[in-house]
């Protein structure tokens, strides 16, 4: 019997790649949305997204989600962000800086209780939290009151938890990489992820200049009848 | 207390649940209530003070009467007195005795003016026992809170602060100040922020008793279920939850987002209340990090490959905070995307670009 027959005749369950019935909110790169279920960051239960490294890309990934969402005047609040969440880089990512609010818990246990109330609440669509460390029954808290509220919930935590379980439905790694974003997918619903995705950096940090104009063209350069113009930006 | 209830018999849909939820609502303040009806004031006040549910069975007590007199001949109570001949009334006691009686019997009127409550509550409630833990003084200062809530409902009113006095026995109050990002009444909300309050309040001394104050009414209606309460619905729940978080965590630890227009990049922005930034047109500057360092920190320039850049920030010559530096974009030995300056000759990691 060939394989084709066989899977026609007979009742074999196959590993669909991905779930396609989970609500979520589309990431803005099309290369992660096609490896998510649902296409995009899942609601109504927990992400987490693991690195040990500042600076790499891990709220880029996020920044695409929250600008619609803020968009569309849902909430988002930023729990125990590490530094302060630049508004005029939010605001020039398209985030609606007047969803936002960000609340600082000095405490593990005021971080997980303030995580929590965030989520019971109806009105917050999305929570981005940064915890170091958090046990399992803790989390399971906020996974049952994400459900609930169907929110958006990223948490960060250091590389080490990726060995401890967790009940987060969907679990990223992210590394640092030559031109861009290493992010291996821990955890999914679906079938596993077999490759680390590779996400480029965005063109806004091509060689330019940093004020976002395109490096000087070659005309300044070839034409000597052009006005020489100092490149030197300044602002006074 | 005196209640013309006439005009509200028809909401209450009836005299006897009217008195079940009077009697009901002062008992849960801890009053012992004893309750007269009539047709007029001065009847259901006698009813009230004598205990007896027909006027004809008040005793003349209460009436400004010759009680000595009347009983030596054989009236005792109101109803006797009414049987009595009305000139020989008039001989025998003052005026006001049968003016009385005209008013309770309504042949005479007797105006009332209604009772104005003040714009300012204050109670104080004295414990029966000192009080060593949080439960029991949030149990204590629900009662308050209802009362709060009576006043300011009547008044179609909210507030959005109120303080908490604890009395001890020894030395200064205890005073808790709570502070509510919208304007409320209702006890229960009341009651759940101040719980968060007490929680993290440690007690130093028993407390003996509590005294509840706010001022500042602030106009509030009852909302209506709406069908288009949604969004109205929402933002209320977002207060509510900021307000949560600020009752355990402290005021500040909430905070909102807004741009400021300043070149320095450290002042380009600003902690406000959640929600409160009106977008404007702000210049248009180059690539801003997801991330700004609380305090730029020192580095050094050999780990860094410098991609993007200089953007020149003069600024602040004006408050003496002197800003002259020259900004990178630029990518560390880990592969990290950092922002940095060079001010002086010396390099400083300003953000991250997350």
């Amino acid at each position: 019997m060939e394989l084709a027959e066989i899977l026609q005749r007979q009742p074999v369950w196959r590993g669909s790649p991905l779930l396609a019935a989970v609500p979520a909110v589309s990431t803005g790169f099309a290369p992660l949305d096609a490896e998510l279920p649902g296409g995009g960051w899942p609601s109504g239960v927990l992400t987490e997204i693991l690195a040990d490294e500042e600076g790499i890309g891990e709220l880029r990934i996020l920044l695409p989600a929250l600008a619609r969402l803020t968009a569309a005047g849902r909430r988002v609040a930023w729990l125990a962000p590490p530094h302060v969440p630049y508004a005029p880089a939010l605001a020039a990512a398209g985030v609606d800086l007047c969803q936002l609010a960000v609340v600082r818990a000095p405490g593990r246990r005021d971080a997980l209780w303030a995580a929590e109330q965030a989520l019971r609440a109806a009105s917050c669509s999305a929570l981005l939290a940064w915890f170091r460390d958090a046990r399992y029954a803790e989390l399971r808290r906020l996974a049952l009151a994400a459900e609930t509220s169907r929110a958006f919930v990223a948490l960060f935590r250091p590389l080490a938890a990726a060995s401890e379980s967790s009940p987060a439905a969907l679990r990223l790694a992210l590394h640092a990489a030559p031109e861009g974003l290493e992010l291996h997918i821990l955890k999914r619903r679906g079938a596993p992820a077999r490759v680390p995705l590779r996400l480029p950096w965005n063109p806004i940090v091509r060689p330019a200049d940093a004020l976002g104009r395109p490096a000087p063209a070659a005309s300044a350069r070839g034409n000597a009848r052009e006005p020489r113009r100092l490149d030197l930006p300044v602002h006074a | 207390m005196l209640a013309e209830v006439q005009g509200s018999l028809r909401y209450f849909a009836g005299l006897k649940p009217l008195v079940r939820e009077l009697t009901g609502g002062m008992e849960r303040l801890g009053f012992e209530l004893r309750l007269g009806l009539g047709r007029t004031p001065r009847a259901a006040l006698w009813r009230a003070r004598s205990g007896q549910a027909r006027l004809a069975a008040v005793p003349l007590d209460l009436l400004d009467a010759d009680a000595e007199f009347f009983r030596s001949i054989g009236a005792a109570t109101v109803g006797d007195l009414m049987r009595l001949p009305r000139e020989g009334l008039a001989r025998r006691c003052s005026a006001r005795v049968l003016e009385d009686l005209d008013r309770a019997r309504g042949t005479r009127p007797e105006p009332r003016t209604f009772f104005v409550p003040p714009r300012r509550f204050s109670a104080a409630l004295d414990l029966p026992a000192d009080v060593a833990h949080a439960e029991g003084v949030l149990f204590a200062a629900r009662r308050l809170l209802l009362q709060l809530e009576g006043t300011l409902a009547a008044q179609q009113a909210g507030i959005r602060r109120f303080e908490l006095s604890l009395v001890h026995r020894r030395g200064d109050p205890t005073r808790l100040e709570i502070g509510l990002a919208s304007p409320a009444r209702d006890a229960g909300r009341l009651g759940h922020l101040l719980r968060e309050r007490l929680g993290r309040l440690p007690l130093a001394q028993p407390v003996q008793a509590l005294r509840l104050e706010a001022g500042d009414f602030t106009a509030l209606h009852g909302r209506s279920g709406g069908m288009f309460g949604d969004a109205a619905a929402d933002a209320e729940d977002w207060l509510q939850l900021v307000e949560r978080l600020r009752a355990r965590l402290g005021r500040d630890a909430v905070h909102g987002l807004a741009l400021y227009p300043e070149h320095r990049p450290e002042l380009a922005w600003r902690n406000v209340e959640p929600g409160e930034w009106e977008p404007r047109e702000s210049p248009r500057v180059g690539a801003r990090p997801a991330w700004l360092l609380q305090r730029a920190r020192p580095a050094a320039p050999e780990g860094l490959q410098l991609l993007a850049g200089p953007e020149r920030i003069e600024s602040g010559w004006w408050d003496g905070d002197d800003a002259r530096r020259d900004y990178f974009i630029a990518r560390s030995a880990s592969g990290a995307m950092l922002w940095v300056y060079r001010e002086a000759g010396e390099w400083f990691v300003h953000g991250l670009f997350a």
